[in-house]
């Protein structure tokens, strides 16, 4: 499925927009001048990468610090161990669209257990 | 270089471990640590591994089929460097040899004098502490917490979600006021009283009482606080008592350069054990947080294998997390030497705000509680603006 994001013009670069999907999608605006979407949601605990430290193709976890890669969603360090989903982007008329991954999402155990358990 | 020892098989001795390979040495490597275990995350035995939420699996440190093709030497305990023989001298008497050495034997927990063979008086350092501790904490009753610190703290914030009637005593009149200075020190150790827990500040503890096992706690001023279980929580002491007399340069911790490099060549030092030079303040500093155990590493790794001749980088500014009472407490850079704090964003009768900290104007420190996106922004503005 492709989902609008938002339009690349309110996108500065180095910043990042979470999409309200469930679990939630982060589009990020490298300094570079690209566009990725990976899982928001960090695989340690509940943190949102939309609000972390991003530098060249990395974003780090505003939390504990691991960082994980926008082109391929590894991480390179505990505390986190597990990557992130990437999914597609494609700008059209100057809108970002993102289509979701439909692989299984590698959720912090937190999160998954209230997932799982219904809306909160 | 042919072999390199690492001693302390924790955070850091891992992230030596793993940098040096990332950094393309081949030799031998051998890890030796004095804990029987693999290497575990501390962070959690005082939050989620103590409620219960997470089990002894989930604090493992390696990832899934991770080799570093090292040696792990595990459950002994390193007692000597020998300088000319070029060795790591062991409990059993063994002797490794090797051409570097990466020294990450970490911290250990304050005692508190007298309270040996009392049982129900805790500290919290280890997983063994922590699994002691959890089991204790699982049959209820009044727990006093004797120091106001963020491991204290976050102890007493765990042992009130679990139901436990919990006090807090702290001798100094603010806690947290030698990190966080005085007024944001005031906000955060609000708290405990927040949620009900008792805060004793101000006053100093005499002793405790007990036959055999811990009964109270006696303060100074002569009160006697009844208790169950006791955590002491007064801090840690840098675990370098065997590197005396290695010629390895000794101050609170081994005393290194801005990129690791002790005072004999072919040593470096990392994480708790470790007194850097920040060249931000102009002296040395022991930090004892993850992200310096987990970062600094790789600059000291570099000085190693280049033999020294390497310009270190600046670091970024040391930077902690702490979680209290579903609070998420976030601080960067450094709050001493600060004339102003002020509240940038949110409400501190909310706990809930974005301080920073400034020197003549310019930013030295930020804190957050409950602030993860603009916190980033101030760790990041504050790194570049010092760097
Ligand atoms: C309960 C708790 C909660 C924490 N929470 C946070 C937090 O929320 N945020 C944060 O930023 N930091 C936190 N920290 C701090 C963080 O865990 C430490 O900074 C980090 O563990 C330091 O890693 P290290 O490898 O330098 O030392 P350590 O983890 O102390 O490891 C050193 C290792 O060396 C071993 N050793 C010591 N002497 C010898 C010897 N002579 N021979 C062989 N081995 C030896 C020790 O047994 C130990 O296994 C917490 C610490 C604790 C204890
Ligand atoms: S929540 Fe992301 S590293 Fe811990």
């Amino acid at each position: 499925m492709m989902i609008p994001a938002c339009r690349l013009a309110d996108l500065p670069r180095g910043e990042a927009f979470r999409l309200d999907v469930d679990p939630p999608v982060s589009v990020f605006h490298t300094d570079d001048g690209e566009v990725f979407a990976i899982d928001d949601t960090c695989t340690h605990q509940d943190a949102s990468l939309a609000d972390g430290w991003l530098e060249g193709c990395e974003v780090e976890c505003p939390l504990h610090a691991s960082k994980f890669d926008l082109r391929t969603g590894s991480v390179d360090a505990p505390p986190a161990k597990l990557p992130v989903r990437t999914h597609e982007v494609l700008v059209e008329d100057g809108m970002i669209y993102v289509r979701v991954s439909t692989d299984a999402p590698n959720l912090p155990p937190c999160v998954a257990a209230r997932l799982a358990g219904g809306p909160a | 270089m042919r072999t390199v020892a690492v001693v302390g098989a924790s955070l850091a001795g891992l992230s030596a471990a793993r940098s040096l390979r990332k950094q393309g040495y081949d030799g031998r490597l051998v890890v030796i640590g004095d804990e029987p275990h693999r290497p575990y995350d501390r962070p959690p035995l005082s939050k989620e591994f103590l409620a219960g939420d997470l089990g002894e699996a989930d604090l493992v440190l390696e990832t899934d089929g991770e080799d570093l093709r090292a040696e792990w030497l595990l459950g002994i305990r390193a007692t000597g460097l020998d300088r000319t023989e070029r060795a790591v001298r062991l409990a059993d008497g063994r002797e490794i040899r090797a051409d570097g050495f990466v020294i990450a034997t970490g911290a250990a927990a304050r005692q508190l004098p007298g309270s040996d063979g009392l049982a129900g008086v805790h500290v919290l350092r280890t997983l063994d502490d922590a699994r002691t501790l959890r089991d204790e904490l699982a049959r209820g009753g009044r727990l006093v917490v004797i120091g106001g610190g963020f491991i204290g703290a976050e102890v007493a914030s765990t042992a009130h979600a679990l139901g436990l009637d919990v006090t807090v005593v702290e001798a100094a009149p603010t806690p947290l006021a030698g990190p966080l200075g005085q007024a944001m020190g005031s906000i955060v150790s609000a708290l405990h009283t927040d949620h009900g827990v008792r805060l004793l500040c101000g006053v100093g503890v005499k002793g405790l009482s007990g036959e055999r096992k811990v009964d109270a706690v006696l303060l100074e001023d002569g009160r006697s606080i009844p208790a169950d279980i006791v955590v002491v929580g007064v801090g840690a002491r840098p675990c370098v008592e065997w590197l005396e007399g290695s010629g390895v340069a000794l101050d609170d911790g081994v005393k290194c350069g801005a990129d690791g490099r002790t005072s004999l060549a072919g040593v470096v030092a990392v994480g708790d054990c470790a007194s850097w030079y920040d060249p931000r303040a102009g002296h040395h500093r022991r930090v004892e947080h993850w992200t310096g155990a987990q970062e600094r590493p790789a600059a000291a790794v570099a000085t190693l294998l280049a033999g020294g001749a390497v310009e270190p980088g600046v670091p970024r500014p040391p930077y902690f997390w702490s979680d209290q009472y579903g609070v998420k407490i976030q601080f960067a850079g450094h709050a001493a030497g600060a004339d102003s704090v002020t509240v940038e964003e949110g409400a501190p009768d909310d706990r809930n705000v974005l301080a920073v900290y400034r020197r003549a104007g310019r930013p030295v420190a930020v804190l957050g509680m409950n602030q993860p996106r603009l916190f980033t922004r101030w760790r990041k503005q504050l790194a570049a603006a010092t760097a």
